[in-house]
């Protein structure tokens, strides 16, 4: 494994180099250039790249109408203003209409840190997965990230892409293929299923490994697209295992445990666990203690596992 | 209260923002010290607030709620947060959080964090005061770079439609944003011309870091002839810190120990020159 990267940076080189193959592009950043990285591409490319000032709602509107005129609108804030902030926008004039704008924001979830409750988007996931037409990307390391971005490039379309603040473990090789729609085995196994996304993906394989030590056989899928699922994979881990645990930096509510649940209950009923948060705001703190606090760690994932019971 | 007393309050203040910061390796300085003038002013002056629970009081919205360590140092020096708790900022479980939060923290009038939603709440606020037939003031502060979110003009709409003379809305005019100058970033400006044409009194204060000009500005906002109050204060981000001012960088990053020491150092020989002048 190399040193950690944040998937922000990432998403920031990505989007400068394809900056440079497809001029078609466009980059619009509420005030936060600096912290999403979306300064990377303003430098390289200054007429391609908006600061829209601190008016995401109108970000979203005008990335809206740039898609109508045939660009690629990429916009970037931080994941709770993004999604949350601007939601009529993105419903109204992006989603129901079908226009080809990424919605790429950073700092989602609880390692955002000591900002606090509201710089923590823990419903993003759910805001934009309800929404038809919609894509979701949650990238599971860096090299996934930049994949993700030039993936959501070739869709004609809305997609939202989830990077994270804080530097995370590098999963993948670099000539890793990230294909949109489908769900990475990262790591075979039989007696449970745990199903992660974005930054939780490096803790279920940790947990993989402690349930290992404790003669447990747990198979580690990298579910960095959201929607639409990989219901065929789902289904047939969960077929497997028997046993089925989600892990998301995420609300309990209307994230991966939800679509998984909705999936497993219609297709192959299976008792399901989810280490998520669960329905409470966050606070300020070290995203490390925060994890901790929240019960979103390697260690919560494998003690999930015991309230299957005896098999 | 005297200019010196504001004086002291004000560096005392300045000091305990930088401690806050460096404390918690991390935070928003720059935002923080422009508006201490204003919030010391309002707190120590203005502001009628016999407690925090009072329903007759004045309040405080601090509508750019990532400046919660001068609102913070505020509360401080009115005796609601101890000195020695300032130091919890931004950690686990303190009820200092990186952005306000009212149900933690007595005193903190909204929770805010969210730029542009604090105007409309503290509206409401007002609303609720005229309502009730109450004779108390609702002060919101706001960054120049928060007034670029239409929520902010949709809560001065409201504000005049309903004639919330017991409104008044501070703009920190320190001319930065997180991405550089508000005018190159996104402009908003002219800003008075604007309030103005939304239907409210407009002052502004040249020096919106000088207890004199904020009280002269002030002091022309107090007519009560139905329309909200606008104070432009044009102040320095910043301020009090000579590296930190006018730095856009310093708008969201803590001082290590070094800049720390010197900040405290120069805001410590204000401290002393304010003495020397008091005898
Ligand atoms: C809705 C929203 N968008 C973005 C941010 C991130 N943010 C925090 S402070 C800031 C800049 C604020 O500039 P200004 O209002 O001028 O504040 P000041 O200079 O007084 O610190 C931004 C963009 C936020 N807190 N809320
Ligand atoms: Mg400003």
């Amino acid at each position: 494994m190399s040193e950690d990267i944040a998937t922000r940076e990432a998403y920031g080189l990505a989007l400068k180099d394809l900056g440079a193959v497809n001029d078609k592009v466009v980059v619009l950043d509420a005030d936060l250039s600096g912290s999403t990285k979306t300064s990377n591409f303003a430098q390289a490319y200054p007429d391609r790249f908006f600061d829209m000032g601190i008016a995401e709602t109108n970000m979203t509107n005008v990335a809206a109408g740039m898609a109508a005129c045939g660009k690629i609108p990429f916009i970037s804030t931080f994941a709770v203003f993004g999604t949350g902030r601007n939601y009529d926008a993105v419903r109204q004039s992006i989603c129901y209409p079908n226009l080809n704008v990424k919605i790429a924001c950073t700092h989602a979830g609880l390692t955002v840190g000591e900002d606090g409750a509201t710089h923590q988007s823990l419903e993003d996931i759910s805001l934009m997965n309800g929404l038809p037409n919609m894509t979701v990307f949650v990238p599971a390391d860096a090299v996934e990230a930049r994949a993700a971005v030039f993936e959501a490039a070739k869709i004609d379309g809305p997609v939202y892409l989830r990077f994270s603040r804080g530097k995370t473990p590098v999963i993948y090789p670099e000539d890793h293929v990230f294909i949109p729609g489908k769900a990475d085995v990262l790591r075979d196994g039989h007696n449970v299923a745990i199903f992660a996304c974005g930054v939780m993906v490096s803790e279920a394989l940790k947990a993989a490994e402690l349930l290992y030590g404790q003669g447990v056989s747990a198979a580690v899928i990298n579910v960095s697209t959201i929607k639409p699922l990989d219901k065929e994979t789902v289904v047939r881990y969960a077929q497997k295992c028997g046993n089925v645990i989600t892990c998301e930096e995420h609300s309990i509510y209307g994230g991966l445990n939800a679509v998984i649940c909705q999936t497993l209950a219609e297709e192959c009923p299976t008792p399901v666990r989810a280490v998520a948060v669960n329905d409470v705001f966050g606070q300020s703190g070290k995203p490390d203690q925060l994890m901790s606090h929240y019960h979103l760690t390697a260690m919560d994932i494998a003690k999930k596992y015991k309230e299957f019971g005896e098999k | 209260m005297d200019n010196l007393e504001l004086k002291k309050i004000a560096a005392e203040a300045r000091k305990d923002i930088i401690e806050m910061v460096y404390s918690a390796s991390s935070g928003h300085p720059g935002g923080s010290l422009s508006g201490v003038e204003i919030a010391a002013l309002l707190y120590f002056e203005i502001m009628d607030i016999p407690s925090f629970t009072d329903p007759d009081r004045d309040r405080f919205v601090l509508s750019k709620g990532h400046a919660s360590p001068l609102l913070y140092s505020m509360l401080c020096a009115k005796g609601v947060v101890p000195k020695e708790e300032l130091k919890t900022f931004r950690r686990m479980g303190s009820r200092l959080q990186g952005h306000p939060d009212m149900k933690k923290l007595p005193g903190v009038e909204m929770t805010t964090g969210s730029l542009g939603l604090g105007v409309g709440a503290a509206v409401g606020m007002a609303l609720a005061g005229k309502t009730d037939k109450k004779n108390y003031s609702v002060y919101c502060l706001c960054g120049d770079g928060e007034i670029e979110e239409g929520s902010v003009w949709e809560a001065c709409m409201s504000a005049s439609h309903y004639k919330l003379d017991n409104f008044i809305l501070i703009v920190d005019n320190n001319n930065l944003q997180i991405d550089g100058e508000i005018g190159k970033v996104m402009n908003p400006y002219p800003i008075n011309e604007k309030l103005a044409a939304f239907g409210f009194d407009v002052v502004t204060a040249e020096d919106g870091n000088c207890f004199d000009c904020l009280r002269s500005a002030f002091g022309k906002l107090t007519e009560k002839n139905g329309r909200p109050k606008a104070l432009v204060a044009k102040t320095v981000k910043g301020k009090g810190v000579s590296y930190m001012e006018n730095q856009a960088k310093w708008h969201g990053s803590a001082p290590n120990e070094n800049e720390r020491d010197q900040a405290v150092n120069e805001l410590d020989m204000e401290l002393a020159r304010l003495a020397e002048e008091e005898k």
